[in-house]
């Protein structure tokens, strides 16, 4: 079922990176960036291929950590397909229920298959990045805290 | 069979206009916000999304509120929600031993790589009530370590490479789901899993005891939990490779059973295992334990009778939904059956009235019939 | 995937979606009644009618199985953006899309079961034309008989044996789409 995710060329990684990025990072903060961006440079042209949709997507885990799959439950996913002037399509998917979030992410990916991609990863994914990194590294130095390192008792004579 | 009843209308309109309101209170006091709920009361946020199957804590929050605080009626609400959405795919499985732990303890091995973290946990507070959270005011910043980069193996991966623990076999077969389906059996495990961890929290917590106290023969060890959040991936057709969509947190839990052989295995630990939506550990660890209860028949031991063993038991009454659905419904009017079981009563106690007299008159004639 | 394929889906997909799901229901409810549906456009040589009803009907939990001559690798890939069917076999599909010489053998599509009589095949036959003429249709929705140009009769006569079991059809052409579920009465026009 899955591509042989080996065999992906130097674009179609960046092109991945950058769109896992966008379906995690915080809705306000990409609408922001994307609205900082189209004041400074411009809104793309485009034609809506699919338009804003929200639906799920079923998360599964495995038995054991490692065995069977089987189904968790669902997340909400919002999706979206925008052609540009050039005709350039890009997808959009990010997680909950938010349509301009998508399509701001359908069009930032529609971008940067042209000659905007390291602008667009200069100025709105290394931000996102750097956010979600931040948190992940407070989460995480907080929970260093709580590690308990033990004493081991040594038992005395009598 | 139910009588239409026509005329309840205006009852109805004015039965929910009281609910909205005896829903918002004292009117003098501030209206909860979705996002309070989802911060402040994340835990209930986690047992409605768990149920509910369905990870979105704004919409989980919203129907908290809208259910006045009752869950199973929030999780009503979110499963309902849930079928008017369109489905886009299924992901990959998501891989834990990737997860970035917020907490991550053993009861088995006391000093295992990356620790034992307590994480934000209730398990140390001695359970007083505290007062001074009625007032409010600022929280302290909680302390900070240095944050662990590596990843955290699993716990099970040790007794794994000693070969002492049962294997956990893959497979490539797509998993039944009871979302699509009605429930059949044999239910495989896969399917058992998908039930229990949207079951009702209570229900399963009192299977997974009852096994503790003797119905059935579970010595279960917490091997490891764990909580924090994962990345959930899927392929997407139109890219030509798989991206994430996502972020879930979720807790696990993996016990480890006494196991002293059968015919068809060699003594060894066996698994339960737990997976659930948020940070939800009596979900987890209870599921691990009713996961290992209704593993008997594949591990070769007894059924004991107990009632976790019995996977028709288990499945059919752990959906909180379903049950209160057909519990509620002796609410609705049956009147016709009523009418009908009155009118039977009325007959045979006249029936029997009738009898008594004609003894009383004639007790030597044959009584009429 | 080339781009073609992302053209031909629903412009306004809630309401477009919910007049075509109106027509087919009528046209099945009431079979040889010749309905429209329009908003889908597939790679050739599918009709519109044929893929507005694939987008209507299909979604990732319907096997769809493309018989020859209208399976191609464009209208896989726009089978799988605007719909994520699974492309399927004819014995495990829950939709057929062909014409009816393709999509022959029928004895390889699921009937049903007596549990479940739902859990069959829906045939989505392309024809040249539709009309209301040729074989007689009576039964279930059809007020005395109605007439329609089916491919066959005794194909039909075969399936109706076996109700409630059996396979149902949607006939289309241009933007047209006619139908005829299991339970009609199939004749020689008289």
């Amino acid at each position: 079922m899955s591509k042989n995710q080996n065999n992906l060329t130097n674009e179609q990684r960046a092109r991945q990176a950058r769109l896992s990025v966008l379906a995690t990072a915080s809705s306000d903060q990409l609408k922001a960036l994307w609205h900082r961006w189209t004041d400074a440079n411009g809104a793309p042209e485009y034609t809506l291929v699919r338009a804003p949709e929200i639906g799920t997507v079923m998360v599964r885990g495995r038995a054991g950590a490692v065995g069977a799959p089987f189904n968790l439950g669902e997340i909400t996913v919002t999706r979206c397909s925008v052609q540009l002037a050039n005709g350039a399509v890009g997808h959009g998917y990010v997680q909950g229920r938010d349509k301009d979030t998508s399509l701001a992410a359908a069009l930032i990916d529609a971008l940067a298959l042209g000659d905007q991609a390291s602008a667009l990863d200069a100025d709105i994914i290394g931000p996102l990045q750097a956010e979600a990194d931040g948190k992940a590294t407070e989460r995480a130095e907080k929970a260093a805290a709580t590690k308990v390192e033990f004493f081991t008792m040594v038992r005395g004579e009598g | 069979m139910y009588v239409a009843v026509k005329g309840g209308e205006r009852a109805i309109d004015n039965a929910h206009q009281w609910l909205a309101e005896e829903r918002r209170g004292d009117t003098s006091i501030a209206e909860l916000s979705i996002a309070q709920i989802r911060e402040q009361l994340a835990l209930a946020v986690n047992r409605v999304m768990a149920e509910g199957s369905l990870y979105d804590p704004d919409l989980a929050a919203l129907a908290i509120k809208q259910a006045r605080g009752d869950m199973i009626e929030a999780v009503f609400l979110i499963r309902a929600f849930r079928t008017t959405l369109p489905r886009f795919g299924a992901s990959t499985p998501i891989d834990t031993g990737s997860m970035a732990c917020d907490r991550r303890i053993s009861a088995t091995f006391k000093d295992v790589p990356g620790g034992q973290v307590l994480g934000p946990t209730f398990d140390y507070t001695h359970r007083l009530i505290d007062f001074t959270l009625a007032a409010g005011g600022e929280v302290p910043d909680a302390a900070r370590g240095k944050a662990r980069t590596e990843p955290t193996p699993h716990v099970t991966e040790f007794l794994d490479k000693e070969g002492l623990i049962q294997e956990e076999a893959d497979s490539f077969e797509t998993p039944r789901d009871l979302t699509r389906e009605p429930l059949d059996f044999p239910a495989d495990r896969p399917l058992k899993l998908q039930a229990i961890t949207r079951g009702d929290e209570g229900f399963i917590l009192s299977m997974a005891y009852s096994t503790q106290r003797g119905y059935g023969r579970n010595h279960p060890f917490v091997g490891e939990m764990r909580v924090g959040a994962v990345d959930v991936e899927m392929d997407i057709p139109e890219l030509g490779f798989s991206i994430a969509l996502g972020e879930v947190t979720v807790t696990e839990c993996e016990t480890v059973n006494q196991f002293m052989g059968s015919k068809k295995q060699p003594p060894q630990f066996t698994r339960g295992y737990g997976l659930v939506f948020g940070h939800s550990e009596r979900k987890a660890i209870s599921m691990a334990l009713v996961d290992r209860a209704m593993r008997w028949e594949e591990l070769g031991e007894d059924n004991v009778g107990a009632p976790a063993q019995d996977d028709e038991f288990v499945l059919y009454h752990c959906d909180n939904v379903q049950a209160t659905g057909f519990l509620e419904h002796i609410k609705l009017p049956h009147y016709v059956d009523f009418q009908s079981e009155l009118e039977l009563i009325r007959k045979l106690r006249a029936e029997v009235e009738a009898a008594q007299e004609a003894d009383e008159e004639a007790p030597f004639q044959e009584a009429a019939e | 995937m080339s781009d073609t394929v992302y053209q031909g889906g629903f412009t306004n997909p809630p309401q477009d979606a919910a007049h075509a799901f109106r027509a087919t229901m009528q046209a099945m409810a009431r079979p040889g009644t010749i309905e429209t549906i329009k908003g889908g456009q597939a790679p050739r040589p599918v009709s519109s009618a044929a893929a507005t009803l694939l987008l209507t009907l299909c979604d990732p939990d319907t096997g769809l199985y493309l018989a020859p001559g209208h399976d191609s690798q464009a209208m896989r890939d726009w089978v799988t953006f605007h719909t994520n069917a699974p492309l399927v076999s004819a014995e495990e599909a829950d939709f057929a899309l062909g014409s009816w010489q393709a999509l022959q053998p029928l004895d390889a599509y699921k009937v049903g079961v007596p549990a479940y009589p739902d859990r069959a095949a829906t045939l989505i036959v392309e024809m040249g034309s539709l009309t209301a003429s040729g074989s007689k249709l009576s039964g279930p929705g059809i007020k005395d008989s109605a007439a329609l140009n089916l491919p066959e009769i005794a194909a039909f006569q075969a399936n109706r044996t076996l109700f409630p079991l059996g396979f149902d059809c949607f006939f289309t052409a241009g933007d047209q789409i006619a139908a005829l579920p299991r339970s009609t009465r199939v004749e020689e026009a008289a």
